[in-house]
């Protein structure tokens, strides 16, 4: 099936032309065209680059399968297996959500006064089935995009340089990093949305 | 051979949250001025970006870096009706302070504080955390937006019964929405691609 380019974040929400929620979108017109645009500058680029359909929707489910934000992870599973993923792809993405998912934020401060609000939380590695089933690019971009997801206060260069070492450029990270961030977005955007039609 | 990160030149790491001036410094080469193309300087929207290095190493993904651009400053700038200025930054600065992003909080507290002249209650927010008492009306917007942080969400239709309490019309709610999802957007970029640094 192809790609339309029905908005998803109103497809997602269940929002129909004439509803109070159409009218409330129609009054940030800028933000819902580049919300799309962004979704598409990520998921169908002009430009692909070195990161494929595949790795991008796979990327996709495993973010919303952290947020516990189902349909929207059935959306981008969906996409995945569209992309031509093999079977064991979809479903090392849906191992890795169950080994993965968690409560966030969480995370640590550089040492000071904030350091009363430290709070600890698992730092996620792959398990060796998962692993062998996403490879060798997707499995470290995996434990990043956890990290990204649950505790992105503990971010290092040390997370930056091990997708460097696992083949990803500086310019694959930079745009693996807008999937993730994009994604934070477009989840709870969704999720809010939702949430007010549901309190007419 | 895979690139290496960078490593930031000797700085004082920021240990609290603050409404001072903070500089970022990137984990990741951004892009050289010179070796820009007109698209990757297009991309930045507004021309002084060219000289933040956040901004140019984001640019690698020209076509992302424009559209959340243009969506963030629809959700923030739009001055049509809704959420004022000042609480929509209110949003954007208790999302930052609950993931923990020092630079962030630090650009929307200042705003913050601007637009409402409110500097002691936004203060509070930054030294006590998402849980200070700054008012019920900003109670209400702090509590959603935390609630909408939290990964999986626990934003739920009291969470907009309260907002409604408050006074905010459903524009103003989408706001509200919009401004806290945006930044679990800038907050993952601005945590993992480069780290806050205390000007001198």
């Amino acid at each position: 099936m192809a790609e339309t380019d029905a908005d998803i974040i109103d497809a997602l929400v269940g929002i129909t032309p004439g509803s109070s929620l159409d009218a409330i979108r129609a009054r940030r017109p800028e933000a819902r065209a580049h919300a799309q645009a962004t979704y598409r500058a990520l998921f169908t680029p002009d430009v692909p680059g070195n990161i494929s359909a595949q790795e991008r929707f796979a990327v996709g489910e495993f973010v919303a399968g952290l947020h516990g934000a189902t349909a929207i992870a059935d959306r981008y599973a969906e996409r995945l297996v569209e992309s031509g993923a093999p079977a064991a792809l979809k479903e090392a993405v849906d191992a890795a959500v169950k080994e993965a998912k968690t409560h966030g934020p969480y995370g640590s401060y550089p040492a000071g006064p904030l350091s009363r609000e430290d709070t600890a939380g698992p730092v996620y590695r792959v398990a060796a089935a998962t692993r062998r089933a996403l490879g060798p690019r997707l499995a470290p971009a995996f434990e990043h995009v956890h990290m990204l997801v649950f505790h992105p206060r503990d971010a290092a260069p040390a997370a930056l340089q091990a997708l460097l070492d696992a083949g990803w450029s500086t310019t694959d990270i930079v745009t693996l990093s807008q999937i993730v961030a994009f994604l934070s977005f477009q989840i709870r955007v969704v999720t809010g949305l939702r949430t007010l039609a549901g309190r007419p | 051979m895979s690139e290496k990160v960078l490593v930031p030149p000797d700085h004082t790491a920021p240990t609290a949250f603050t409404r001072a001036q903070l500089d970022w410094l990137p984990w990741l080469e951004p892009l050289a001025v010179e070796a820009m193309t007109a698209r990757h300087l297009a991309s930045l929207v507004d021309a002084a970006r060219v000289k933040s290095p956040y901004f140019r190493l984001l640019a690698r993904d020209p076509d992302a870096l424009e559209a959340r651009t243009r969506t963030d400053k629809d959700i923030f700038y739009n001055p049509d009706a809704g959420l004022p200025r000042a609480e929509r930054e209110l949003a954007a600065a208790a999302t930052s302070r609950f993931n923990g992003c020092l630079y962030c909080a630090s650009v929307h507290a200042r705003h913050a504080a601007t637009y409402s002249k409110r500097e002691a209650d936004v203060q509070h927010l930054l030294d006590a955390g998402v849980t200070a008492d700054l008012g019920e009306r900003w109670n209400a917007i702090v509590a959603a937006s935390v609630a909408l942080t939290a990964t999986p969400s626990t934003f739920g239709p009291e969470h907009v019964d309260r907002l409604r309490r408050a006074g905010l019309d459903d524009l103003a709610i989408s706001d509200v929405i919009h401004a806290a999802a945006f930044f679990n957007w800038a907050n993952r970029l601005m945590l993992s691609l480069g780290e806050p640094a205390a000007t001198v």
